[in-house]
Order: C-alpha cells, then structure tokens, then sequence
C-alpha cells in the first residue's frame, strides 16, 4: 500500500506514535506478565511487586511441572489432529458441493443452496443438547472422532467456496471437460488449485475457531489424555492446587505459542484470511 | 496425486456434455455426501432441540412428558434465566461500542503514517490468535485481587485496590474488559480492510473542493464511506458477545452470586451438568432467536455492504 497522501506533521506524528504505543502497551500487557511470570519461583511471584525479571530463574521447575504434572505434549498433540481433522474434512465436503452449486445446473439446487443459507444460521449451540444426547447413545463421548465429527460440516465453507468458485471463468471448467476430466477429477484438478486462496483463508479461520473452542471439548471430554490445549488449561489449574502461578503461566505459554508463532511467521495469509471470513464471526 | 493431462490421448474434442441428466448425476455425486450431513448434523439435531425444548426431558430419567409450551413459560419466569439475559445484554452493550470505537481509532490512527505500521497491526491482532481459555488465566493473575500486577500499579499511582473478578458489582465490567481486549483486534483489522478499499482519487477529488484538514477529509470522505463497514462490524461484534463463555467459564463460573450469568454458560449448566435436556433445550431456542435477529440484521447490512462497496 503506498504512503498516506498527506504527511503528518511532527506533533502529528508523536502523537500518532503515542497514542498507539500506549494501546500496544496494552495489548501486549498480559503477554509481557505471563512470559515473566513463567520464570518466577513462586515465593516471587508473591513477593517481588512490579520486577519484572526474576532473582532467581525458575524456568526448569515451572516448565518441568506444565509439561509434567498432565501431559501437555499429549494436549498439543491432541489439539493438532483435531484442528487438522476438521479443516481436511471440512474442505473435502464442501468443496465439490460449492462447485456444484456454483457450476452446476441441477435439480434441488436452489433448495441445497436454502439449506445452506438456513444452516449459516444455526450455531453448535444450538445443536449441542440433541448431539450430546446421541453421541452418548454411540459411545462417541470421551473419544477425539466426538471432538471432530460435529464440524466435518461447514456449510460456511461452501458458502465461501461457492462465491470464490462462482467468480471463476467457465471456459475454465469447460477447458477440463474438453480434457475428458470427470466432474470429480475438474474439482481435485482445476477448482482445488483455483480456490486455494479461499481455502487458506477458510483454514486458518477455521483452525483458530477449533483451536480455541472451549464449548464443544468440555462437553464431550473429561479425560486428561483427550483434552485440547484450553481443556488441558483447565485441567492443569485443577490439578495444580494453590496458587503456583509461576507453572501456571508456563503452561498458558507452552498452549499459547504455536498458533502465536504460526501468526507471526504468516502475519498476511492469517490478516487477509480472519478479514475474508470476517462476516462468520 | 499425479497429474497425467499430458499423457491423455489427443482425442477429437467432444462438446461439453450440458444434458441436464448429466449434471443431475455428476452433482449427485458432489453434494450427496454434504447433504447427508447436513441432515444428520444440521437438520436432526435441531428438529430434535425443538422437539426437545417441549418436554420435559432429563438425562437419565425413565420418563419424558409433553409439556408443551409450558417449558417457555417456566424458563421466562427462570430468575436465573432472566438474570442470566440481562447480564448478556450488559456485556454486549459494553463490548459492543467499546471494542468498535477502539478498533476504529487504532485503524484510522495506524493508517494514518507509515512508521511501525505492522508491529502495531501485530500487536493488536496477537489476541485474536491467542488461546482465550490460557489468556483469561493470565488475567486472573494480572486481576489477582492481592498479588495482581493490574492493582500493584494502581497502588504506586495512589489508587485502591480493585476486586476485579471476586466482587458481584465488578465483575461483568472486568469480563468485558477482557473481552475489549480480545475483540479490538479483530475489529481493527476488519476496519483497516474497509479503509484500504476505499477509493484514494475521492480523496483528491475532496481536497480540490476544499477539504484542506484531516477531519475535514474524515467528514466528508471516510466517514460516509465506512459506514457500511461499520454496521458491519457492530452486528459481528454484537454476534460475538452475545456468545460470551470461555472467560466466564474459566474465571468466575457465573459468580459471584450469578453476577456473571451468562446465556451460554446457564444453557451448557442447565444441559450438560444438570442434565435438564428440556429446559435447557427451550434455553437454546430463545438464545437461537435472538442470535437469528441478529444475523438477520448482518445479512441485511452484507446486501448495503455489497452494493456500496
């Protein structure tokens, strides 16, 4: 983006410099505490006042016990196939169907497309109590297949998918036919490449919605060795009875880095994908 | 997967077959599997929450009654539910314009020059890619009433001691902080998307008919041309406060004293601890509703969005 037409003046500038340093300051608050913390000993997280750095370094014991006392490793891991389980599946389901409705004539087609308009309009909530009550029936309760299949759906995603592949020219799509490309095959071969912009964007949403949901987990989890990173936050603060605030920000950071680091090292891909699936929410 | 187009024999072209049986049974094919879990995952569970919502229904139980609507009359009558409602409400209408104005300044301020212009976009979006249920653990710390380090920097500016999570008349007001905090961010980068679409030349174009200062060119130019990004923005904002859970579910439980009942968090003890499925259910539909006004209006505001944009 080019430079702002207008130059600032110099107070502009301070100013600007100021009242942003200040909201930064802010944002960045807990993480500076939390990091700190995380190396205190916890005879001084209670006694050292507003010192950010530690007398003495605590960082082995603190870490030791976040990765010790549950098995966070597991947690992460867990976390990991999850998210990856959603959005592989989300994809795979909504893909061909947005092609489809988007390429497509065919007879319910307006119907299907009703029907994915109505289930933007439905949140998990809403379906929660009816899913809990049959994943007990089939035994789907305390297992990760409980965690992923409620959202192997997103009819959001075909929603974007249909608008992203609608934009694509037809002479595309014909071009594949021409090639003798079964519909399946045009799907893999053309409309996948053509709508990895979408698709990047639908999965880093979706991997931050997965990765942070804290609704779903703690309805259909109770055991340690099958919670998700905020579940196992939960479960670490259990377990660790008292006040030992220096493991518990160990732990807080060793959940939060991965998708802090991911941000950092693909700041554009995940700005530009949280805008485009801005209106989901 | 390989790709062998290439070795595909140069057959003599066919016309693309556009019969429409051919479609029917390609696009069988496509969204068969889609429209099977829209009805097991979409269509069943919420045809069953409704169903559901007119009985008297509990986890274990060896009976389930019809009550009909009665079970709406029972939840509106609920003191908690109607605490519970209100607390909501409140939330939304501090989060709401809070993070919105927020946001808004922080995208117009960042637009404005080009110094640290991406540490800042960074440093205010790390919320939105943070783990809420660790980050609100972090706040429990920073608002720990004794060794919190939000009220040992109030003491060296000379102010009291707050009790931010632990008192009924405070409590809310600090869940919304966090939730200012968490939400900035993302209404920022929304905004920041609204400003880099709007034309630049409009911005000559005001300043050849005299629009020579900042809020002369905000005034007459990015104001009105924001104005859909920023019913835009509100509605999502608005969406995404009315479903307030992790924090409360992970500092304060609803407490104390119900003082930070949220909808969600009564429907998922309502449900899922007390196993009222019936109740909880007619909970569920209520809060449905009023999500669905909400989204309504968003959809109504994406149409403006689209045709101004």
């Amino acid at each position: 983006m080019s430079a702002s037409p207008h130059t600032l003046t110099p107070v502009g500038r301070s100013l600007r410099l100021l009242v942003l340093g200040i909201g930064a300051a802010v944002m960045l608050f807990p993480y500076v505490w939390m990091i700190a913390t995380s190396f205190k000993p916890q005879a001084e997280v209670f006694s050292s006042g507003l010192s950010l750095i530690p007398e003495h370094s605590s960082i082995l014991a603190n870490y030791g016990k976040a990765l010790g006392r549950i098995p966070m490793g597991r947690v992460l891991l867990n976390g990991v196939v999850v998210c990856l389980a959603i959005v592989v599946f989300q994809i795979a389901f909504a893909l061909p169907a947005a092609y489809a409705l988007a390429k497509l004539r065919f007879r319910g087609r307006d119907l299907m497309f009703g029907l994915v308009i109505l289930g933007l309009l439905i949140p998990i909530h809403a379906v929660s109590i009816p899913m809990f009550a049959a994943f007990r029936a089939l035994g789907l309760i305390n297992t990760l297949a409980g965690l992923v299949v409620p959202f192997t759906l997103s009819v959001f995603a075909v929603f974007l998918f249909r608008q992203f592949i609608k934009a694509m020219p037809d002479d595309l799509i014909h071009a594949g036919r021409m090639d003798g490309l079964s519909e399946g095959a045009i799907v893999r071969r053309i409309v996948l490449p053509n709508a990895w912009p979408a698709a990047t964007a639908f999965a880093i949403f979706s991997v931050v919605t997965h990765w942070n949901d804290l609704y779903w987990p703690s309805i259909v989890i109770s055991k340690t060795e099958l919670a998700t990173p905020p579940l196992g936050v939960l479960f670490f603060r259990a377990a660790e009875a008292g006040d030992d605030y220096g493991a518990l920000m160990a732990a807080t950071v060793i959940v939060t880095a991965p998708l802090v680091v991911f941000f950092l090292f693909a700041q554009k891909a995940f700005i530009e994908g949280i805008t485009m699936t801005g209106l989901k929410g | 997967m390989s790709d062998h187009a290439l070795a595909l024999p140069a057959l003599p072209a066919v016309a693309p077959r556009r019969r429409v049986d051919h479609d029917d049974r390609a696009a069988l094919s496509l969204v068969g599997p889609i429209a099977v879990l829209m009805l097991l995952l979409l269509l069943a569970p919420t045809a069953a929450m409704i169903a559901l919502s007119l009985t008297d229904a509990e986890l274990g139980a060896s009976t389930i009654t019809f009550v009909g609507l009665d079970a709406y009359r029972d939840v509106l009558g609920d003191r908690t539910f109607l605490i519970s409602a209100k607390n909501t409400a409140l939330y939304v209408a501090i989060v709401t314009p809070a993070s919105v104005g927020l946001g808004l300044g922080f995208a117009l301020l960042i637009e404005a020059g080009t110094e640290l212009r991406g540490f800042f976009r960074s440093a205010y979006f790390l919320p939105v890619v943070s783990l809420i249920t660790a980050m609100a653990t972090v706040w429990q710390y920073l608002m720990h009433p004794a060794i919190g380090p939000i009220n040992l920097l109030l003491h060296v500016v000379g102010l009291p001691s707050i009790n931010w999570l632990g008192s009924s008349d405070n409590v809310l007001g600090s869940l919304a902080l966090i939730g200012i905090w968490q939400q900035t961010g993302f209404d920022m980068v929304l905004f920041l998307a609204g400003l880099g679409a709007i034309d630049r030349t409009l911005y000559d174009a005001a300043e050849i008919d005299g629009a020579r200062s900042a809020v002369d060119r905000f005034r007459l130019v990015t104001w009105p041309m924001l104005g859909p990004t920023l019913l835009f923005v509100v509605t999502i904002t608005m969406i995404n406060a009315v479903k307030v859970f992790e924090t409360v579910m992970t500092l304060t439980q609803g407490g104390p004293a119900k003082a930070s009942e949220v909808l969600l968090w009564t429907i998922y003890q309502e449900g899922f601890v007390f196993l009222h499925l019936g109740t909880a259910s007619a909970m569920a539909v209520i809060f449905v509703a009023v999500l669905l006004v909400l989204i309504v209006f968003q959809t109504r505001v994406m149409d403006r969005r689209v045709h101004y944009g």
